[in-house]
C-alpha cells in the first residue's frame, strides 16, 4: 500500500473510451484490459488468441498525453497482459472505435477489406489496431516498417501478402470522419486527456500507483512483499498463465521522475519507467550497431508497454538486452527507502532467479556507458523465427584494439547459463592477443571452459555452444569486411 | 478482360471481421446463470491414477460442480471411428494432458484455478513416445497396411543403381487463432442446444448425444463462423462440447467451456509426424524402377482418423510420379502422447515428402539437377498414368504446370547464378528447388462425399441459405452464396447465409478434404434450381411463355417481352401458393475405393500446382530465410480467385512454418514443452517472401463436372511449401562435396541446418 497517502475519493480507475469517461471502480487489480472490454464491457470484438501477449489478437491502441501534454501519444498493447489499472488516465481505443457512425469504414478497415486480408477474421481485430496505430504514425509506410508494426501479430490463415498490401496502401485512403491523424491530436482529444490528470496517487484495495520517486521508495520499504509493477509484460503472465492472486501491487508508471532517458558524457541513464520502445531508441541512437536487436526484442506492443528497466530486475537467463548491456559495462542504480546505490550489472545476476536486490529495493535506472573510440560492438540473436521469439543464443561482443592488438574484451552471452553471464575464459584468451583468425578461434574454443549450456525447447547444449562460437567468429568477418554478404537478409533473391 | 482477383466479391464477413463485429461463438452473449467451465488435465504419460481428491478443487471460490467419468449418462467416449477416446479418463492415463475432469464455476478464471486444485496421484506405467520406440514394441493404434503394385522386390534386385535412406518429418500444431470452445445450454425436456466452433456439427451432435445418453434429435449444434480450423475441428471438437454438455446436465445451467492457449496444445491432437525407411532401384537417367517405402507415423494413444490420414499419406507417396513396381507398408504406431488428427492435407504432406527427398537423392547421386529427375518420374499423359492404388490420371497438367514455371520463374538460368554463388560464398549459401504438387480430391471414405442445403426465398425476395459446411475462414459461405446468386441472377447481398445448424441440414459430413465447395456449392445449386424451376414454371403460367424464355439476370426476371424484379416474382410466387423452400441434395459421382484390396478410384480429380523456392542459408548459424517464391497453382475455373488465392498464399506459408519453424518438442517425460507462441513458431509477416509471385493456371475448367468446373483448393497448396525444404536441402548440400545427401529432417530449424551443414562438410553423408 502507499504509506500515507490521504484517501482519495477517486480511487476508481477512469479512462476515456470513445469520447466518453469510463469510470470503473471496484474491479481487482489484476483485470486485464481484455478481461474488462469482453466480460465487463462486453466490446467483444477484441479477441484472445493466447494470453500471454504472443499473438497480438488482443491488441488495442492507447493514447496518452506527452510528458508537455501538447499531443497524444499513440501505441498498440496487448490487451491480455495489460492490467486495467495501468491505463488510468489514459484513451483506450479498441477495433469497434474506429468506424464512422454512419457506419463509414476507418481507411485501414477498409483497405483490409479490399485486399482480402481477412479469412477467418479472429486474429484480424488486433491487426487492424496495429496497423491502426501505423497509420496515425505514417502516411504511407513502406514495407520494411509495415513488417515491423506487424511484428508481434499473428495471423494463420493468409500468408500475410493481403495484410501487407493493405498496409502499404492504406494512406491512400481519403481521410475518415472518425480517427482521421488530425482528429487524434485534436484540442477536444487533448482537452479531454488532460481532464483525466490526476494529483494524487490512484489506490484502492490491493492496488497504488505512486507519483514520486520518494512515496514509491517509502511505499515499497513499507509493504515489500508487494509486486512492483512497471508494464506487466512479465507480471501480467503471471495472473493469466500462473493464475496467481497479487494481493499488493505498486504501480511505477506514474512516477515521472522513473520516465526520463538522460544522456550525457558518461552515457545513457534510462529510468524504470520507460518503455522499451524509447529505451532501445535512445540506446540504439548512441549504438546503431544494436539496431536489430532493438527491433526483434519482443514485439512493437511488448515494446509499448516493458520496460528495459522490467526486463533487467526480472533476470531471465534468455533476456535479450543483458548480452549487451553487461558487454557494454552498464550500471544500475537501486534504491531502498533513501538508500541508493551503484552496481555492474552483471554482478546483478547471482544465480538462476536470484539477484542481488533486498526486499524493498527497487531497479532505479541503468546506465549505459557512451561509446568509446575504437570500440567495436555487436550484438547477436539466434531463434527458430527472427521476429519476437526468444534466443536459444543471444551474443555480444565489445572489443577494443590499438593497433592489430586486442586491449580489452567483453563478451557476454544470454542462453547459455541460469543468468546472462560474461565470458571470462573466451575474454581472457581475446585480450592482448593479436587480432586475427587464429586468436578468434582459440577464444572460441575456451567457450566451452565458460558455458556448459542446457538441452531444452530451444536449443540443445551442443547447437548453443556451436552457435556461440560461429557467432564469434561472424563478429570477426564483419570486423573484417567481406566481399559476400555475411547475413541471410542481406542476400536478396533474383534474376540472375 | 478485368482481373478476376480485382473483381471477385470480399468474403461475406470481411466488413464485420475488420470492425470486431463479427461473432465467435466466446462473443455470443450467455443466458444470466451461466457457467464457465475449465478441464483438469494429466500430468504424467501414461500411468494409474491412484487418487483423484477433488475436494480442494471443489472448495475453491467459485465452484458450482465437477464433472468426472462416472458422471456421464451415457458413452465415455468422443472418439468417432473406434471408441477409444474417453471424454474423462477413467482409470487410465495415456498421455499427458489428458482430461481427468472438467470444472463448472462462476467465472473463467475460478474454474481454471480450482482445476489445479485437484490432488492426483499416479502409479506411473513405462511410457512409449515415439515412433522408433513404437516400432520396436509394435504398438499400433490399427492394423499394418500393406500397398503393392507390381514386382518390387525382383525389380529391385536387378535395378542398376540403389540407394537407401530415411526421411524425417515432424508434427504440427494447428494453431487456429481462436482457441476450442462450446457453449451447452439445456433446453425443455432434455434436449441440449451447443455453440461450438467445429467443422463437423453433426459428429459433435452424435457424440454428445451419445455421452448424454440421449438421442441426434435431442441435440441441436450451430456454428456461424470458426477463428480457423485447419483440421484441428474436425474431430476434437467433440470432446470440449461432450464435456461442457455434461457438466450443462449436472448444474441445469448453461456452461462455457473455452479452453485457454496452453490447455489447447496440451491436450488436442496435431499433425502426425512421420518417418520413412525407404530404399529405391533407379536407372542411369534417375528414373525410379521400384521403390519399397515402410511408413510409420505418430498417432498418439488412440486411433481419431489415423487410418485414412495413413491411407492418404500412403495413397499420395506417389506425389505426382509414376511408381511402377512398389511396396508400401504403413504402420500406425501407439504412442502415450496426445492423439494425432486431421491437419490440412491429412496425411498428404508427410507422404508426398518422402518421394520428394527419394528424388532429390537419386538426383543428388546421380550428380543431375533434381528438377530433370522429377521430369524423368512424371505421371505419363497416356501411359504410365495409373497411380499404385489403381486410378488413372485422367487431368494430367503437371506437365505444363512445371514447364510454364521453371520458364517464367528462369529456373534454369537462378540455378547457374546460385551455383556461381555459392562457390564465392563462404558463409550464406543459396539454395533453389522446385516441388510439384498432385492432390486427390475427395473423402477417402466414400460414403462422407455428400451434402445438404436448405434454402428459401422470401416473399420480398431475399434468399437465405443454409448448408451443411462450416465457415472458418476458408471463404466456403460466400462461394457457395454466390452459386445462388448465380443461379438466381441475383446480387450477392440479396443471399444470406445463416449458421451451420443441425437443426437445418442434418447427416452432414466435416467441413473437410478440402470438399466443402464441391460438395455444398452443388447442394445448393440443386436447391436453388428446384426453386427457380417452380417460379419458372409460375411465369410461364401466369404469363403464357414457354421456360426457355425466361431468365434470371441483375436481380430481375425477364418474362417474354416483359421484366420484373425478382422479388415482384416471389411475392406472385408465394400468392399463387408455390413453395419458395428448397432442400438440395449432391453425391459425388464416379469414386469408388474397395479399402481391403487398397484399390479403386477414391478421388474425383486431382488439383495440382508447382513453387520454385530461393532461400538464403546462414552456415555458421543454420538460420534460414526464404528469398523468392514464384507459385503456380490449379484452381480449375475458381469460384472467386480473391479467395483462392488466399488458400494458395495461406496453405503455403502455413506449410512453410511446418517445414521450419514450427517445432514440437517434448521431454523425455513425454511432457509437450511447446504449449504456447512463445515457445511454438508458426510464421509472422516478415517469413513472407519479399519476392512473391503467386498465379492461378490460366483458370483452365475442370474436366470433371464440378461447381462450375472450380477445383478444390482448401488443402493442396500447403504441399507447394515442399519446395522451401528442397531449396534449405539445396543450399545445405553446397556446403559439401558435390554427391553427398544432406541428413535433414523436418523442420528444418536453425539447429537441424547447422547440424546437417556440419555433416555434410565432413562428407560422410547417406
Amino acid at each position: 500500500m502507499c504509506a500515507g497517502e490521504p484517501p482519495s475519493p477517486a480511487n476508481s480507475v477512469r479512462f476515456l473510451l470513445d469520447g466518453e469517461v469510463v469510470s470503473a471502480p471496484d474491479l481487482p487489480p489484476t483485470m486485464t484490459v481484455l478481461e474488462y472490454l469482453r466480460e465487463v464491457a462486453h466490446r467483444t470484438g477484441t479477441k484472445e488468441g493466447c494470453a500471454e501477449g504472443d499473438c497480438g489478437a488482443c491488441t488495442v491502441v492507447l493514447g496518452e498525453l506527452t510528458a508537455d501534454g501538447a499531443r497524444v501519444g499513440y501505441r498498440a498493447v496487448n490487451s491480455c497482459i495489460r492490467l486495467l489499472p495501468t491505463i488510468d488516465g489514459q484513451e483506450l481505443v479498441t477495433v469497434e472505435s474506429l468506424q464512422a457512425r454512419d457506419g463509414a469504414l476507418h481507411p485501414v478497415q477498409q483497405a483490409m477489406v479490399d485486399h482480402h486480408a481477412s479469412q477467418c477474421g479472429f486474429c484480424t481485430p488486433g491487426f487492424v489496431m496495429s496497423l491502426f496505430a501505423l497509420y496515425l504514425q505514417s502516411e504511407s509506410p513502406p514495407r520494411e516498417q509495415v513488417l515491423e508494426a506487424l511484428s508481434g501479430n499473428l495471423c494463420r490463415c493468409t500468408g500475410y501478402r493481403p495484410i501487407i498490401d493493405a498496409a502499404m496502401r492504406m494512406g491512400a485512403y481519403p481521410a475518415p470522419a472518425n480517427w482521421s491523424r488530425e482528429a487524434a491530436h485534436s484540442s477536444s482529444h487533448l482537452a479531454a486527456l488532460r481532464a483525466l490528470r490526476r494529483t494524487q496517487a490512484l489506490k484502492f484495495a490491493g492496488f497504488c500507483a505512486p507519483r514520486s520517486s520518494d512515496e514509491l521508495a517509502t511505499a515499497l520499504e513499507a509493504d515489500p512483499d508487494a509486486v512492483l509493477l512497471a508494464g506487466g509484460t512479465d507480471i501480467g503472465l503471471w495472473v493469466t498463465q500462473l493464475l496467481r492472486d497479487l494481493t499488493s501491487i505498486i504501480y511505477i508508471g506514474e512516477v515521472a521522475e522513473l520516465k526520463r532517458i538522460r544522456s550525457d558524457a558518461v552515457g545513457i541513464t534510462i529510468s524504470a519507467a520507460v518503455p522499451l520502445t524509447e529505451g532501445w531508441a535512445a540506446i540504439v541512437a548512441a549504438y546503431p550497431q544494436l539496431a536489430e536487436l532493438a527491433q526483434r526484442f519482443g514485439s512493437p506492443p511488448v515494446r509499448n508497454s516493458g520496460t528495459l528497466c522490467g526486463n533487467i530486475a526480472n533476470g531471465s537467463p534468455i533476456g535479450d538486452a543483458m548480452p549487451a548491456l553487461i558487454a557494454l559495462g552498464a550500471q544500475i542504480e537501486l534504491r531502498r527507502g533513501s538508500h541508493t546505490r551503484q552496481l555492474p550489472l552483471e554482478r546483478f545476476y547471482l544465480g538462476y532467479q536470484r539477484k542481488d536486490l533486498a526486499r524493498g529495493e527497487f531497479v532505479v535506472s541503468v546506465t549505459v556507458p557512451a561509446p568509446r573510440a575504437g570500440q567495436r560492438l555487436a550484438s547477436y540473436k539466434l531463434s527458430k523465427r527472427i521476429d519476437q521469439d526468444i534466443s536459444a543464443v543471444c551474443a555480444a561482443f565489445v572489443v577494443e584494439r590499438q593497433g592489430a592488438r586486442i586491449v580489452a574484451a567483453r563478451v557476454a552471452f544470454g542462453g547459455l547459463a541460469a543468468i546472462p553471464a560474461r565470458a571470462h575464459a573466451t575474454e581472457n584468451a581475446l585480450i592482448g592477443k593479436p587480432w586475427s583468425i587464429d586468436t578468434i578461434e582459440s577464444a572460441a574454443a575456451a567457450l566451452a571452459e565458460d558455458f556448459q549450456p542446457l538441452t531444452d525447447l530451444r536449443a540443445s547444449s551442443s547447437y548453443r555452444l556451436q552457435a556461440a562460437g560461429n557467432l564469434l567468429r561472424r563478429f570477426y568477418f564483419e570486423t573484417e569486411g567481406s566481399s559476400m554478404p555475411l547475413r541471410t537478409a542481406e542476400a536478396a533473391a533474383g534474376p540472375p | 478482360m478485368p482481373d478476376p482477383v480485382e473483381t471477385a466479391p470480399r468474403h461475406e464477413s470481411a466488413h464485420l471481421h475488420v470492425s470486431g463485429a463479427a461473432l465467435y461463438a466466446d462473443d455470443i452473449p450467455l443466458p444470466a446463470d451461466a457457467l464457465h467451465g475449465a478441464f483438469g488435465i494429466s500430468g504424467i504419460a501414461h500411468g494409474r491414477i491412484a487418487t483423484l481428491d477433488l475436494a480442494p478443487a471443489l472448495a475453491m471460490p467459485g465452484v458450482v460442480a465437477i464433472a468426472v467419468a462416472s458422471d456421464i449418462p451415457g458413452e465415455n467416449n468422443y472418439g468417432s471411428v473406434l471408441h477409444d477416446d474417453p471424454i474423462f479418463a477413467d482409470g487410465l492415463v495415456q498421455y499427458a494432458g489428458q482430461p481427468l475432469f472438467a470444472v463448472a464455476a462462476s467465472s473463467h478464471v475460478a474454474a481454471r484455478k480450482a482445476a489445479r486444485q485437484a490432488r492426483v496421484e499416479y502409479q506411473p506405467l513405462p511410457a512409449i513416445l515415439d515412433i522408433r520406440a513404437a516400432l520396436a514394441a509394435h504398438s499400433y493404434v490399427l492394423p499394418t497396411e500393406r500397398l503393392v503394385r507390381g514386382n518390387p522386390d525382383e525389380i529391385l534386385a536387378r535395378a542398376p543403381r540403389r540407394l537407401r535412406g530415411t526421411v524425417i518429418i515432424g508434427g504440427q500444431d494447428h494453431f487456429y487463432l481462436e482457441g476450442h470452445i462450446a457453449i451447452a445450454i439445456p433446453q425443455e425436456d432434455g434436449a441440449m442446444l451447443i455453440h461450438s466452433s467445429t467443422q463437423h456439427p453433426s459428429e459433435v451432435q452424435q457424440l454428445v448425444a451419445h455421452a448424454l445418453a440421449r438421442h441426434a434429435h435431442d441435440v441441436t449444434v450451430q456454428c456461424r463462423r470458426m477463428g480457423g480450423g485447419f483440421g484441428g475441428k474436425e474431430t476434437q471438437p467433440a470432446l470440449i462440447a461432450a464435456a461442457a454438455a455434461v457438466l450443462a446436465l449436472k448444474t441445469g445451467r448453461a456452461v462455457k467451456l473455452r479452453i485457454d492457449r496452453d490447455t489447447d496444445m496440451l491436450m488436442t491432437g496435431k499433425r502426425h509426424d512421420f518417418l520413412a525407411d525407404y530404399e529405391v532401384g533407379f536407372d542411369a537417367t534417375g528414373r525410379i524402377q521400384a521403390l519399397r517405402v515402410m511408413l510409420a507415423s505418430r498417432c498418439g494413444y488412440s486411433a481419431d482418423l489415423s487410418g485414412p490420414v495413413n491411407d492418404r499419406a500412403l495413397m499420395h507417396l506417389d506425389n505426382a510420379y509414376f511408381l511402377e513396381h512398389v511396396e508400401i507398408v504403413s504402420h500406425r504406431c501407439k504412442t502415450h502422447t496426445v492423439s494425432n488428427t486431421a491437419f490440412r492435407g491429412f496425411g498428404g504432406p508427410q507422404g508426398m515428402l518422402v518421394i520428394e527427398q527419394i528424388l532429390d537423392e537419386i538426383a543428388r547421386t546421380l550428380g543431375v539437377d533434381a528438377l530433370s529427375v522429377r521430369h524423368r518420374n512424371f505421371y505419363g499423359i497416356d501411359s504410365r498414368n495409373v497411380t499404385h492404388y489403381g486410378q488413372m490420371v485422367e487431368d494430367n497438367v503437371i506437365h505444363k504446370i512445371v514447364e510454364r514455371l521453371a520458364d517464367d520463374a528462369q529456373y534454369p538460368q537462378r540455378r547457374e547464378a546460385i551455383a556461381a554463388w555459392n562457390t564465392a560464398s563462404p558463409v550464406i549459401k543459396r539454395g533453389l528447388a522446385l516441388t510439384p504438387v498432385k492432390f486427390g480430391i475427395s473423402f477417402t471414405s466414400t460414403t462422407f462425399n455428400q451434402a445438404g442445403a436448405l434454402l428459401h426465398v422470401y416473399s420480398d425476395g431475399t434468399v437465405l441459405l443454409n448448408h451443411g459446411g462450416t465457415e472458418m475462414g476458408q471463404g466456403l459461405f460466400t462461394k457457395v452464396a454466390q452459386v445462388v446468386a448465380t443461379e438466381f441472377g441475383l446480387p450477392l447481398s440479396a443471399i444470406r447465409v445463416s449458421s451451420t445448424d443441425t437443426a437445418k441440414v442434418p447427416n452432414t459430413s466435416a467441413s473437410a478434404a478440402s470438399s466443402s465447395s464441391d460438395l455444398n456449392g452443388k447442394a445448393a445449386q440443386a436447391a436453388a434450381q428446384a426453386i427457380r424451376q417452380r417460379l419458372v414454371q409460375h411465369a410461364c403460367d401466369s404469363y403464357g411463355v414457354e421456360a426457355q424464355q425466361v431468365r434470371f439476370r441483375d436481380g430481375r426476371v425477364f418474362i417474354g417481352e416483359r421484366n420484373i424484379g425478382f422479388g415482384e416474382l416471389a411475392q406472385h410466387a408465394y400468392r399463387a401458393r408455390i413453395s419458395l423452400s428448397s432442400t438440395g441434395y449432391y453425391r459425388t459421382p464416379k469414386i469408388q475405393w474397395d479399402k481391403a484390396a487398397m484399390r479403386g478410384r477414391p478421388f474425383f480429380y486431382y488439383a495440382y500446382g508447382a513453387a520454385v523456392s530461393e532461400v538464403a542459408v546462414d552456415s555458421l548459424t543454420g538460420e534460414t530465410q526464404l528469398l523468392r517464391v514464384d507459385i503456380l497453382h490449379d484452381a480449375g475455373t475458381p469460384l472467386n480467385a480473391a479467395i483462392d488465392l488466399g488458400q494458395t498464399e495461406g496453405g503455403f506459408l502455413q506449410g512453410v512454418g511446418w517445414l521450419t519453424s514450427e517445432e514440437l518438442w517434448w521431454d523425455d517425460d513425454g511432457e509437450l514443452q511447446t504449449h504456447a507462441p512463445s515457445t511454438y513458431k508458426i510464421p509472422t509477416a516478415r517469413d513472407w517472401p519479399a519476392q512473391a509471385t503467386v498465379r492461378l493456371l490460366d483458370f483452365e475448367p475442370n474436366r470433371e463436372d464440378t461447381i462450375y468446373r472450380s477445383k478444390a483448393v482448401g488443402e493442396p497448396p500447403l504441399m507447394l511449401a515442399i519446395s522451401v525444404l528442397h531449396a534449405i536441402r539445396d543450399a545445405v548440400a553446397s556446403c559439401g562435396a558435390a554427391g553427398v545427401l544432406p541428413e535433414l529432417p523436418a523442420p528444418a530449424t536453425p539447429e537441424a541446418v547447422l547440424r546437417a551443414i556440419s555433416v555434410v562438410r565432413r562428407g560422410v553423408g547417406a
